[in-house]
């Protein structure tokens, strides 16, 4: 039997998420036995070059490119998983969803005690520069999500716990200790 | 007919950065832009928050040194609380110390064993599909087990300080929540192999030995490749002594003349200013008294052992009068030695980490000092990637009120961008196709300052790149991509 293939991404987080799954040590070296992996950053591989069994997200959708990533992971990735609180529910980066896009901008860009020189009141928006959204966005608001892994980020033992369980077909241990966003 | 060309060092889908060159009419490079194209907002959205959620919110901007950002955001609120740098209770700073060290130690490891290591076992011409740490993993797995060990080893000292291995809690307006058990203690100094501090000792020893042998093959590349001189900013501790926690300000230029000179960080308004620019997310930072154009500086592994006079550790000491004898004493200006940089400070931070271990203040002692509270501080460390600067003020309701990051990757903004210009003008000049060669050495040259883009992309692998190819009128005529 093929091994079950896993692609990863970081959309609008922190990669702790990713962090949190090097937090497996050693098993990380048993993970690469039992599994391939494909687009990640854990091996260089930018582009799906074949579809995947599983897809992690870390991160919420903040800009355009989010949106298309995801979307992407969604047409590739048969079960899609939410990894942590950023795209379960936006996470730390959805603090601004109250507060109006230009507002932030300003902030950073003009108002900020070390900004000096800014006379013309520049905004960065280059043509380079993706579409911001006016929120931060979970993930399952823009497809549909299969699983969802608490925590900020999920700790190490429930992520691998997790991945094992769905490669052999078993259920898996949701201890309540798990149920948190710190 | 002019072009203009793009290169992604993230690829537009995943965001973070890119690169443009433009062309004249002979095919030579007349400018280069490194591209940061995330944005968060977090100045603003942090204002009206109660000032001891700050360390805990900010560090929720990188995963990957999120120790860095929570201690940074203690420090400013140690000054808000009125318990300056020198009036922390002993065991509180060592707490935060052995923290931050064994932060050093697991992003230093993760860097070496993920980013650095490929490229030296396979060589840096090999099949770029087995330059990757999974093909590390299957051919060299003793090296494998090491790297993987070593973070883990600084990810438990994080857990033991932090009270978790991301994102923690550990450090209060004033001091630290917890002290070390006399478990902990003995688990990290004398703990079975290879789990203790000797072991991690050895093995940063050997990963200094690692690269000097790579250095000796490829002198050329490491000497060369992407080299050229500039200033050098760090934290260093009042007697000159590298101090990645604590200290006074110090820049020097190429030759290593000092033009700042040891000063307080609480008043970095006074000497850094930020420029914006409408083509990137990231500012850019300058001295302000030499002014936009010529007031950049690096930060970092280079130019923290750039900056100081001494390593205050035997191993680490010895590695560095090497280093520095390199260049006859003068500032390394060669971007490629920042890897031989990074690699000292990882064995100067297992030392330390033996040390705070021995000491008994670690064990038990005050954790929290109250003072008189202020409304504005700053608080400033030395992160793995280079000086971060945080700055807060609150109001009368101990509600935020203005916040002012600088982290380190934006420190870097000019040096990475000139890094970029360098090696487009060497490879483009003159051509209007965009080759392999070309792609790999732009990546290569970004890389050498391990960027954290939006404070956090990529560390884990390499970044995909892009070029794109431009005519004068914007139209798209060559594209390439790994
Ligand atoms: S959930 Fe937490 S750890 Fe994961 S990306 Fe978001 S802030 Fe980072």
């Amino acid at each position: 039997m093929s091994k079950p293939i896993i692609a990863t991404t970081s959309l609008a987080g922190c990669f702790g998420c990713h962090m949190s799954l090097l937090d497996i040590d050693e098993r990380i070296l048993d993970l690469i036995e039992l599994v391939e992996f494909n687009k990640s950053p854990i091996n260089d591989i930018k582009k799906f070059t074949k579809k995947c069994d599983i897809g992690l997200i870390e991160g919420g959708v903040c800009n355009s490119e989010n949106v298309h990533i995801l979307k992407e992971f969604r047409e590739n990735c048969k079960i899609l998983i939410s990894v942590g609180e950023c795209a379960i529910m936006g996470g730390l980066p959805a603090l601004r969803n109250n507060i109006p896009l230009r507002e932030c901008l300003e902030e950073a860009y003009i108002n900020g005690p070390s900004v000096e020189n800014n006379e013309e009141q520049i905004i960065p928006n280059d043509e380079e520069l993706p579409l911001m959204l006016d929120k931060v966005y979970p993930c399952h608001e823009v497809v549909k999500i299969d699983y969802y892994l608490p925590g900020c980020p999920p700790r190490a033992d429930l992520l691998f716990n997790a991945l094992v369980a769905l490669i052999t077909g078993n259920l898996m241990e949701l201890p309540y200790e798990c149920f948190k966003y710190d | 007919m002019g072009q203009k060309i793009t290169i992604e060092p993230v690829t537009r889908v995943e965001g973070h950065g890119k690169v443009t060159i433009h062309l004249d009419d002979e095919n030579n490079v007349v400018q280069t832009r490194l591209h940061i194209v995330e944005f968060r907002g977090f100045e603003r959205f942090i204002q009206g928050r109660p000032y001891w959620e700050a360390p805990v919110l900010v560090q929720r901007l990188c995963g990957i040194c999120p120790v860095s950002h929570h201690l940074a955001a203690a420090k400013a609120l140690d000054v808000i609380v009125g318990v300056g740098p020198d009036d922390l209770p002993p065991t509180a700073e060592k707490m935060r110390r052995l923290m931050h060290y064994g932060q050093f130690f697991q992003s230093h490891a993760l860097h070496f064993f993920h980013l650095a290591s490929p490229d030296l076992l396979f060589g840096i011409e090999a099949d770029p599909g087995r330059r990757n740490v999974i093909a590390v993993a299957e051919e060299f797995r003793d090296l494998a087990v090491q790297g993987v060990m070593m973070r883990k080893f600084g990810q438990e000292i994080i857990q033991a300080t932090a009270g978790k291995k991301i994102h923690g809690t550990g450090a209060i307006p004033g001091g630290i929540n917890k002290s070390l058990t006399i478990e902990e203690k003995m688990k990290f100094l004398i703990g079975k192999d290879p789990m203790n501090i000797d072991q991690m000792i050895v093995w940063a020893s050997s990963a200094v030995e690692l690269f000097k042998d790579y250095h000796r093959k490829n002198r050329d590349l490491i000497d060369h490749f992407a080299a050229f001189p500039s200033s050098h900013l760090s934290l260093v501790r009042k007697d000159g002594a590298l101090d990645i926690y604590h200290g006074v300000l110090r820049a020097v230029d190429k030759d290593g003349k000092k033009i700042l000179h040891d000063v307080d960080y609480q008043d970095y308004l006074d000497y850094i200013a930020e420029e914006v620019k409408t083509w990137s997310y990231m500012k850019f930072p300058y001295l302000r008294a030499i002014g936009k154009e010529n007031g950049w500086y690096r930060v970092g592994p280079l130019a923290r052992l750039n900056t100081c006079d001494f390593i205050p550790s035997p191993l680490a000491q010895k590695a560095f009068e090497e280093f520095r004898s390199y260049t006859g004493g003068k500032p390394n200006n060669m971007s490629m030695h920042t890897h031989w940089a990074r690699l000292i400070e990882t064995l100067h931070a297992a030392e330390m980490m033996k040390e705070l271990l021995e000491d008994p203040d670690i064990l038990s002692g005050e954790l929290v000092k109250k003072g008189n509270k202020t409304i504005e501080g700053v608080g400033l460390v030395e992160a793995p990637r280079g000086t971060l600067f945080h700055h807060f003020r609150i109001n009368e309701d101990d509600l935020i009120e203005m916040a002012n990051l600088i982290v380190s990757t934006t420190n870097n903004n000019e040096p990475m961008n000139r890094a970029v210009e360098l090696v487009a003008k060497e490879w483009m000049n003159g051509k209007e196709k965009i080759t392999e060669g070309m792609l790999n050495a732009v990546e290569t040259a970004i890389r050498a300052y391990d960027p954290c883009l939006s404070c956090a992309t990529h560390a884990l692998g390499k970044m995909p790149l892009q070029i794109e190819l431009y005519d004068v009128n914007d139209q798209l005529i060559d594209h390439m991509q790994t």
